[in-house]
């Protein structure tokens, strides 16, 4: 599979990257370098191959169901760019 | 006196402080003005002396009321991918420039609580995505070591932990942290001639690590020899109920257990790591090695991982598809970067910060991540890839049934030049090709310096052990430190 400059803007799209048209064009390039060589996977029979979840086993653990927020709202907000009355605040959502 | 004290490893500091023989304040004054003096090198990207100050003042008063803690008196430098509260973090990238985590990592927090302070932050590929330290934004680490040709050419300290592996060869600092996905301490450590070790998956906390590939991440030691990693180790590892994926379990006393007596112990020599390609010199290491580990008393077999060609290619979808989705958090909206263009909206200020902040290496993860996870490529990209991982897996677990532990080179090459590689992203890629298998099976792998190549450089050997046999690796990796006799060290240009 490879990839066309479309397909390229729509993923940087769904990543939420702006790229520029001359961006677009070398990671065309890049990426279908990259995609090629990753095909080798291809070769390999993986019939009845149960993809691998975890690769040390390990327990899920299960902590106590009570809500924690953890009571340190402006610890949170300490590292954002704008925040108002303890909120983050973005630009206008809705027009 | 302060060139004497950059000349000690971590157990010399230790034990030498214990002693009386020098003051903790003492140790961080040298460490922190070789620091200070090693500014061409750019191996910190924020330098903290009031930090191992603070520190040495704290183990000086508790030794003077006859307490001392693990690491007391030892001044250690810290990845900048290990959040610390109170000092910027920025996993070297523009976007998290400016981030002062309100927190502290569990492995630092651990480190620090045993009595270490800190010397800076280190420099680092982008959100560790690199083999050479040139993704940083905040500029290339330098390697203190050169060629004997004469030339000055500016070489590669390996990546990701490039400003790690540096200031330890440099001797900035005893010790340091480092962070392992594909390679990224054992790849470094090789090319500058230092020790480190990555432990098994779980064992140390990514609580407070900047994610990038979450099944792969782990943090681990990086100093000058084999005791030095296993006690740097002890101090970070450990259960913490803050991360899902750590291993509950106590951690051995590694130092203790020290052992370079390989009698009784199998080692594998993997016949698919013979790459076509692979220059002389890292193949007759590899025979120098195989010598060593049976003259300190292992037997040695050639095992076969039949899938070891198909890790790189393998560790190229899953490590981008996790980082595309750990590094959706960077919005502009809770820290960070955020780039407001006028009159943009909410979506267009997530695509301009994203479009600003992010490098052109780590772009092009997020990008192959994205694809490979999108709607009718999953199961041929992820899901294969898993499929894969899970052969490789086995691969070990099949060679383990007739070994101990596995002796390959660390990487393909010594240390290459700034700027040779960097304009080929596959090309790079593929100096991980010794490290990314076990990565890929969470196992405990380290590299040992073994010897240089004809250009003085150093080239390291790397050990693998079954899960959770650290003591295996350290033990095998300290009776190659004890043969190969490396004692070269970079003379100081800087």
């Amino acid at each position: 599979m490879s990839v066309d400059t479309n397909t390229v803007r729509k993923i940087a799209s769904l990543a939420r990257i702006a790229v520029t048209d001359g961006e677009v064009e070398a990671m065309t390039g890049e990426l279908n370098n990259i995609l090629t060589w990753v095909e080798q996977l291809g070769e390999v029979d993986t019939d009845g191959v149960e993809p691998l979840a975890a690769v040390i086993p390990n327990e899920l653990r299960l902590r106590d169901d009570v809500i924690t927020d953890g009571d340190i709202r402006d610890k949170v907000l300490a590292n954002a760019p704008q925040a108002e009355h303890g909120f983050f605040t973005v630009p206008k959502v809705i027009e | 006196m302060s060139t004497e004290l950059t000349d000690l490893g971590i157990a010399q500091i230790r034990d030498g402080f214990r002693a009386g023989d020098f003051t903790a304040r003492e140790v961080a004054e040298a460490f922190n003005e070789a620091v200070a003096g090693a500014k061409m090198l750019n191996a910190f990207i924020v330098e903290t002396p009031e930090h191992a100050l603070a520190a040495a003042d704290a183990a000086d008063q508790e030794r003077a009321a006859g307490d001392v803690r693990p690491l007391s008196g030892v001044p250690l430098g810290i990845k900048d991918l290990f959040c610390t509260e109170g000092v910027q973090t920025t996993a070297a990238s523009h976007i998290l420039e400016g981030f002062v985590p309100t927190y502290e990592s569990t492995v630092s927090e651990r480190l620090f609580l045993a009595g270490a302070g800190m010397l800076g932050k280190l420099n680092m590929d982008q959100f560790a995505m690199g083999s050479s330290n040139e993704t940083s934004h905040f500029g290339n680490v330098i390697s203190p070591w050169r060629r004997n040709d004469g030339g000055n050419a500016a070489l590669t300290p390996g990546g990701s932990s490039g400003g790690s592996s540096a200031a330890v060869a440099a001797r900035l600092a005893p010790g340091v942290t480092g962070t392992d996905t594909g390679g990224s301490i054992r790849q470094p450590a090789a090319f500058t001639g230092i020790s480190g070790i990555k432990p098994t998956y779980g064992r140390c906390s990514r609580w407070g690590v900047v994610a990038f590939a979450s099944s792969l991440d782990q943090a681990g030691a990086m100093a000058r020899d084999v005791k030095d990693c296993a006690i740097m180790l002890e101090a970070m590892a450990g259960f913490d109920p803050k991360d899902a994926t750590s291993l509950d379990l106590p951690v051995p006393e590694w130092e203790a257990n020290l052992s370079s007596d390989l009698k009784g112990k199998t080692i594998g020599i993997p016949r698919e790591y013979r790459v076509d390609d692979m220059p002389r010199e890292i193949d007759a290491l590899w025979e120098r090695g195989i010598e060593m580990v049976k003259d300190a008393g292992a037997n040695v077999i050639e095992v076969s991982l039949p899938h070891t060609k198909y890790a790189l290619p393998a560790y190229y979808i899953i490590a981008p598809a996790e980082a595309s989705s750990n590094l959706a958090r960077y919005d502009g909206v809770r820290y960070g970067l955020r780039d407001l263009p006028e009159g943009a909206n909410l979506q267009d200020m997530y695509a301009a910060t994203r479009a600003d902040g992010f490098g052109a290496e780590v772009k092009r993860r997020i990008l192959i991540g994205t694809y490979v996870l999108s709607a009718g490529f999953y199961d041929a990209y992820y899901t294969k890839a898993q499929k894969v991982r899970a052969l490789i897996v086995r691969d070990f677990s099949r060679a383990f049934e007739t070994c101990d532990l596995l002796l390959t080179p660390t990487a393909p090459s010594a240390a290459f030049a700034l700027g040779e590689k960097s304009d080929d992203p596959l090309a790079m890629y593929l100096n991980d090709v010794f490290t990314v298998p076990s990565s890929l099976a969470g196992l405990p792998a380290m590299s040992v310096p073994g010897g240089l190549d004809q250009s003085g450089l150093p080239l390291g050997l790397q050990l693998i052990g079954r899960p959770l046999d650290e003591q295996g690796v350290l033990n095998a990796a300290l009776a190659i430190e004890e043969r190969a006799g490396f004692v070269m060290r970079p003379q100081i240009w800087w």
